[in-house]
């Protein structure tokens, strides 16, 4: 049956089901087939911290969003158009973020008694008209996946796992997208158990099949490719980007990259990605914990490795002492949070701003570190190469803040030009005349590396206060203030290298709304609509939180007022407050949810 | 190459040097307290590296924080003073990314035992080549007076004014249990027998674990006088040696002897038990050396001191480079543009 083509520019889809229910992976084959018909898209997984928690629970729940258009897409979406929810609780869980009117694609067959005492449900809301503001098409997707494998002879629990192929497979009729690379992509992943490969292919092919031979589906849509720069592309997550930054940053300095760093959610998926790449003298070593991971890498580091050390923000607490050490020995080190809920173990797997003061102070004593963040999944490479850059050209740590958001959503990414990376040049002192440990270059203060293994070069250093040039220990009060101030001078001097800030829209207006991080794309969204209203709003997002970038002040009085949106109780905010007395105002969400426009756009409402 | 490989490779060279002690003496004061036994360690490896042949400037000394620690800041090699507990993992960190450098490291009973006893146990078990010195004073001495994990049980000290009642560790079946490939014991006060093993240590492929019973004389004084007095020792202490039997005392009157799985002292005099009745010392024996290293624990018996446990297995940071290897041979030389590139793609016109 042939149905009219419905012409959409953006949908926001979200799978939802148990954590066992492959939700995760049926959002990702979707987002792969919808990025390569060129469409933008921005993505959002949602999942339990139990690792298998029991099945049709609440807490058990995982979800994937995937916001993708025609036009510029800069965030998962605010609120969905279709919910998939393969059972009972996944509906209860996700019913809120479904707009009004929206489509409701529920395996019926998973609305058992079982599953809906489990979620709380009195009476079946498939059944009892408590879901009449939404389209709701009941699918016994269990059951048609039983009847597409019959033949096959394979246990129920093994035809059980296939279901979410039959859901991806009518979500990919549903928005006329292509089954070959995911069929393709079947092939790959289950070569070595053809039977698996057979039974999900024929599932995906029997969800289309069913969109398009039943009468349920009123509509077929059609999302026309975005107008996108030229060039090619590939999708990436956060992680992902983080990692390849780091290998492309050993790459161009020619220094080998050493990874210490211990477990932990959501920064795990860089140690194992960049554990993969030992083609590229990538060392990952998994460190017995947190303290050990960054002390192993300021080890490295002194070797003349490119150290780096990933984690979030309990891990970034344990290693506040070893970011002195660093401090205090001028070695470079990459150091890369993943911020998530907190505090303590918080909300492991999900988002959150709140470690930027954490980042800037959470040491004891005066401890200037730079701190630089990415605002979106593939933005993560650049940073993360330009934490390289800064760390070695300055002999310092450097912290980069990412967060669980950015590090699990995925994005199409024009990829980069490995010749237009920035140049990163270090040298390792040799010269044994005049050399002196601590004695700094004069442009940008940094002290020489000298590595062990280098005749003549023979020296000692530690945590202790280092003598100004010579290195050796001193106790001198003078000598102390010097290189409290000369620590502090060397970071502060770094805002000469940064490129200055630029904003979204106008220069100067009524309003500025100033952000950091992962909520670069609810803010861009959000001061769009808000410009296209006629509203005077610009919008400044900064990478670089310590030291600002030299203009960042002038921009900032250009505006007659400044909102600054955090997911965090006000942090940039005091900062931006405290350093160009301004009167800022915050809006802030702490949910473990990244914002949605809509809340920034209420709250330019507001102001304007 | 990396560009490591490049500088060094390209690094005005120093003539090559025969060493004397001298050569490995810094330009800094010592700072230890006098008669601590501190320096006797000091003096005794100064006195072994020029034995080693290994150029100055690939070598590095590696401490965390404590009396012990101050170490690398007196030896005329690269030097790393790092902070409390931490030196096993920045060792690790270093010996991975360069394992062309020799990596030694200073410690304490509490530094290494205490605030770094996980990363302690992590450095064996991993075996990386690096060698262990872990001066065991029972007292926390740059803190000024504190009981340590080894002080004795009942230990009076300005933190345990009415004893500890701590259970002490045992260093050596610390680090059998965290499977080190190289475990011995030697003492501050027997310089001869300190070169002995700080020898060994420095020959053995292996995380190399030696416990140096050293005096504290301004918290501790004497602590282990029993077994480094010239009175008391020989009655005290049985010096270990490969393939030889457990003899000890004044005149080599006694001797160890197992029963069961229980060391006994037997006396050699009465005609009842020769030298053939005794323990005869194997490094290699696993089961031997956590017997040897329970001795300690038994009031009566002698504490043995020297190699307790010496044997070869695989060097973690050798299997990390072969792993490289093997993925550049398989791989080929990792090609970023390639990376970047790989997997699904589209181009948009
Ligand atoms: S306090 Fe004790 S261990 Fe420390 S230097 Fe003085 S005597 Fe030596």
């Amino acid at each position: 049956m042939n149905k009219a083509l419905k012409n959409l520019d953006e949908v926001t889809i979200r799978f939802a089901g148990d954590s066992g229910d492959g939700m995760q992976l049926t959002g990702m084959q979707f987002t792969s087939t919808t990025a390569m018909l060129g469409n933008d898209l921005s993505t959002l997984p949602d999942y339990p911290a139990e690792i298998r928690a029991p099945a049709g629970t609440l807490f058990g729940v995982s979800g994937f969003q995937i916001h993708f258009g025609s036009t510029e897409i800069n965030t998962p979406g605010d609120a969905c158009d279709v919910l998939v929810a393969m059972n009972p609780a996944a509906l209860k869980v996700n019913i809120r973020s479904l707009r009004d009117g929206g489509v409701i694609i529920a395996n019926s067959d998973g609305f058992n008694d079982k599953n809906l005492k489990l979620a709380s449900y009195e009476k079946n809301p498939l059944e009892d008209g408590s879901l009449e503001k939404y389209q709701v098409h009941s699918v016994k997707i269990t059951q048609l996946t039983h009847n597409a494998l019959e033949d096959l002879g394979l246990s129920n629990k093994i035809t059980d796992r296939s279901k979410n192929f039959f859901a991806l497979g009518m979500m990919y009729w549903m928005f006329s997208r292509p089954l070959e690379p995911t069929i393709k992509w079947i092939g790959d992943k289950f070569k070595k158990t053809p039977e698996i490969v057979e039974a999900n292919t024929r599932v995906l092919k029997a969800g289309y099949a069913f969109g398009e031979t039943t009468e349920i589906f009123a509509a077929r849509y059609e999302v026309k490719p975005a107008t996108m720069i030229p060039g090619k592309y590939r999708s990436i997550t956060g992680n992902e980007a983080t990692a390849w930054g780091l290998i492309a940053a050993s790459v161009k300095s020619g220094l080998d990259l050493f990874l210490g760093s211990y477990p932990i959610t959501p920064a795990s998926d860089i140690l194992h990605e960049l554990s993969r790449h030992k083609n590229f003298r990538v060392k990952t070593f998994q460190a017995e914990d947190e303290i050990a991971g960054i002390t192993a890498s300021i080890g490295a580091a002194y070797g003349g490795a490119l150290g780096a050390t990933t984690t979030s923000g309990p891990g970034m607490a344990l290693k506040g002492e070893a970011l002195g050490l660093a401090v205090m020995l001028e070695l470079p080190l990459i150091v890369i949070d993943v911020q998530r809920g907190g505090p303590s173990t918080g909300l492991p797997t999900k988002t959150e701003q709140a470690d930027l003061l954490q980042a800037l102070y959470g040491r004891n004593s005066e401890a200037p570190i730079p701190v630089i963040t990415a605002s979106t999944p593939a933005d993560c490479f650049f940073m993360a190469f330009e934490a390289a850059r800064i760390a070695i050209k300055y002999m310092t740590p450097v912290i980069l803040l990412t967060d669980g958001y950015l590090a699990n959503g995925a994005e199409p990414w024009l990829i980069p030009q490995v010749d237009n990376l920035p140049d990163i040049s270090p040298k390792f002192r040799t010269e044994v005349e005049g050399f002196h440990p601590y004695l700094r270059d004069e442009k940008t203060l940094a002290r020489p590396w000298a590595i062990p293994g280098t005749p003549g070069l023979e020296h000692r250093i530690g945590g202790l206060e280092k003598q100004h040039i010579t290195g050796n220990v001193s106790y001198d009060p003078e000598n102390h203030e010097f290189m409290v101030k000369m620590r502090q001078a060397k970071v502060d001097h770094i805002a000469d290298d940064l490129p200055p800030a630029t904003t979204e829209g106008d220069e100067k207006g009524d309003l500025l709304v100033v952000g950091w991080g992962g909520t670069y794309g609810a803010i861009r969204t959000a001061v769009e609509n808000k410009r296209r209203e006629g509203k005077s709003v610009s919008h400044l997002h900064l990478k670089y939180v310590n030291p600002f970038q030299k203009n960042v002040g002038e921009i900032l009085y250009n505006f007659k007022n400044i909102l600054v949106p955090e997911l965090n109780l006000g942090q940039l905010s005091k900062l931006i407050r405290a350093k160009y007395l301004v009167p800022a105002v915050t809006l802030n969400k702490v949910q473990g949810l990244p914002f949605k426009a809509v809340e920034i756009e209420d709250k330019i409402d507001e102001i304007l | 190459m990396n560009l490591v490989e490049e500088t060094l490779k390209n690094a005005p060279k120093t003539p090559a040097q025969k060493y004397a002690a001298k050569d490995f003496q810094s330009d800094q004061d010592v700072r230890w307290c006098p008669g601590c036994g501190d320096y006797s360690i000091l003096a005794q490896v100064q006195r072994v590296m020029p034995e080693l042949n290994i150029p100055r400037h690939n070598m590095v000394f590696i401490s965390g924080i404590g009396c012990s620690s101050r170490f690398p800041y007196y030896m005329d090699t690269y030097g790393f003073h790092g902070i409390h507990g931490r030196a096993p993992a920045i060792a690790s960190g270093l010996k991975i990314a360069r394992p062309d450098l020799t990596v030694w490291m200073a410690t304490g009973d509490g530094d290494g035992l205490s605030i770094g006893g996980n990363h302690l146990i992590h450095i064996c078990r991993r075996n990386l080549n690096v060698k262990i010195l872990l001066f065991n004073n029972q007292i926390y001495g740059l803190t000024k007076g504190q009981y340590s994990p080894t002080s004795e049980f009942g230990k009076v000290t300005k933190s345990t004014p009415f004893g500890s009642v701590d259970h002490p560790f045992n260093p050596l079946l610390v680090a059998l249990g965290a499977e080190a490939s190289f475990v011995a014991r030697t003492l501050d006060r027997d310089p001869k027998h300190l070169q002995v093993v700080i020898r060994r240590a420095a020959e053995h492929k292996g995380t190399a674990f030696t416990e140096i019973y050293q005096n504290c004389n301004v918290f501790n004084d004497g602590a282990f006088f029993t077994y480094t007095e010239k009175e008391t020792k020989d009655d005290n202490v049985v010096f270990l040696e490969h393939g030889k039997p457990m003899i000890f005392g004044k005149e080599k009157e006694k001797g160890i002897k197992l029963e069961g799985f229980t060391p006994t002292v037997v006396s050699l005099k009465d005609g009842k038990y020769s030298a053939s009745d005794l323990i005869v010392h194997n490094e290699k024996d696993t089961m031997l050396s956590f017997i040897l290293a329970r001795m300690s624990s038994i009031p009566d018996l002698p504490r043995p001191v020297g190699v307790i446990y010496a044997v070869d297995r695989p060097l973690y940071e050798v299997e990390v480079q072969r792993q490289i290897q093997q993925s550049i041979q398989k791989q080929g030389e990792g090609n970023l543009e390639k990376l970047l590139n790989h997997g699904e793609t589209w181009t948009i016109q």
